[in-house]
């Protein structure tokens, strides 16, 4: 599994970066950025208000 | 200005995000100290992109010690309406003397005229400047380590002030909290929409499932626009339908508003927690949403956190000039900013938590029953004594604070 980040939805807002949990995501200006340490959780896919983030299936 | 890689920038004050809270408080400490004050801001421009939903009370502008507002004021209100969803409704506010008692305003020019004032203080600004960790050296912070246009550098100070917001970093590296859990995250979507009919000498909250745990909101920018919003609680959100969603659902159903044309898009997170019981360590401090002080009903952020940055800006100048940024000094600021907003932080909270329990016919049932009253005070408290007349079960776990 994967977070994906789809950059053409993502309006840079950071409420997925607040949401998560594990600290994982960043916002750096208009650069959303996901680390290592992300668990999967999907806690962000369903923060996200404009649907722009999905867990995939490696 | 530029710093380059590997240079370590010195100041007595740094503030980590230009928001209006950071500049709030940046501009009361260089006011009173004759310190460096430095606000780092991620974005190129303070004050741009918008995530609010611009409506505020008025009775705390005087707080910001400003000649004029006017130039950041879109449209005063009369008051609230707030509706069920069957349509209920009930008004707030001084509906018969005609008084002005809220507003919405244009944040980027409100946040950009926070930005002057701590600028003719003396404050400096770096943009387009993201603070990438903290400098914690034997459990005292000293700093951030920050990147500006590809490089790497430190920002040595002997306060640091953590203004970066509901995806506040500082705070979580410091060690100061953790996660915020699900129930207390409001999930946020908005329209400014243009050419809509609808009653612009009021704010119009509509409650229920329209926007689970929340409510949405139109927040009047002028006679025939306005904000269009909604928050949902995210422990309501399954993924299967996001906010985004939900807004464009609530936009279909109402002839009023579908009409309108969109002309700008506005998301953002929320959070909606109970105060947290330090926001303060050696050498840090945190204001506004990073300290989790965003009022739990409203999702409203700004009025409590210009209060808080307030003191934290003239606590922060006092910690520079008895050269003492230790916690034991800082609580003085622990100390003000509770006793101002501390005890109405946890009567919301704990409506917020009964508010969320309510299904739609609990909502017309209560907004019925409300119908008949005339509040004139627009605030969560008066809302919150009218239901306990009525519903006294859903307010006894706070009675004694109302």
């Amino acid at each position: 599994m994967s977070l994906e980040i789809n950059h053409d939805r993502c309006m840079h807002c950071g409420a997925c970066v607040g949401s998560c949990p594990e600290n994982s995501l960043f916002l750096r200006e208009f650069i959303l950025e996901v680390d290592e340490s992300c668990v999967e959780c999907g806690i962000c896919v369903r923060a996200c208000p404009v649907d722009a983030l999905k867990l995939r299936g490696d | 200005m530029d710093p380059d890689e590997g240079d370590i920038v010195e100041c007595d004050v740094l503030v980590v995000g230009g928001g209006p809270l950071g500049n709030t408080a940046a501009r009361f400490a260089a006011k009173n100290c004759s310190g460096r004050v430095l606000v780092i801001e991620k974005r190129q421009e303070i004050g741009s992109p918008v995530r609010c939903a611009e409506g505020i009370s008025l009775e705390w502008l005087e707080e910001l010690e400003i000649e004029k507002i006017d130039h950041f004021i879109n449209k005063k209100v009369l008051g609230a309406k707030l509706y069920s969803p069957s349509g209920n409704q009930m008004t707030i506010g001084k509906e018969m003397a005609g008084d002005e008692v809220g507003a919405v305003i244009e944040r980027d020019t409100f946040d950009k005229e926070m930005a002057v004032l701590a600028g003719r203080e003396g404050v400096d600004f770096m943009l387009k400047t993201s603070a990438v960790d903290v400098i914690e050296e034997d459990g005292v912070i000293k700093g951030v380590k920050a990147r500006r246009m590809g490089n790497n550098f430190e920002i040595r100070a002997d306060l640091v002030i953590g203004a970066d917001g509901f995806e506040s970093q500082i705070g979580r590296w410091a060690g100061l909290y953790g996660a915020i859990p699900p129930q207390d995250i409001m999930t946020c979507f908005q329209y400014r929409m243009t050419n809509i009919d609808f009653d612009a000498d009021y704010t119009h909250f509509f409650l229920g499932s329209d926007a689970p745990g929340g409510y949405v909101w139109i927040f009047p920018k002028s006679e025939d626009s306005a904000n269009v919003g909604l928050g949902i609680q995210l422990s309501q959100l399954d993924g299967s339908k996001s906010p985004k969603e939900y807004l464009d659902d609530f936009i279909e159903k109402h002839d009023w508003l579908n009409q309108g044309q969109e002309v700008d898009m506005v998301s953002g997170g929320v959070s909606v927690s109970a105060p947290l019981d330090k926001v303060t360590k050696d050498g840090l401090m945190l204001v506004g949403d990073a300290s989790r002080v965003v009022d739990p009903i409203t999702g409203g952020g700004v009025a409590n956190g210009i209060k808080q940055a307030k003191i934290a800006g003239e606590v922060a100048a006092e910690a520079i000039e008895e050269n003492d940024t230790s916690e034991k000094f800082l609580q003085k600021y622990e100390n003000r900013w509770r006793e101002r907003l501390e005890n109405k932080l946890w009567r919301n909270y704990l409506a917020k938590e009964k508010a969320v329990e309510l299904d739609d016919e609990q909502f017309d049932s209560i907004i019925d029953a409300l119908s008949d009253k005339k509040i004139d005070e627009m605030s969560t408290e008066a809302i919150l004594k009218a239901v306990s007349e009525k519903y006294p079960n859903l307010v006894e776990d706070f009675e004694d604070m109302l």
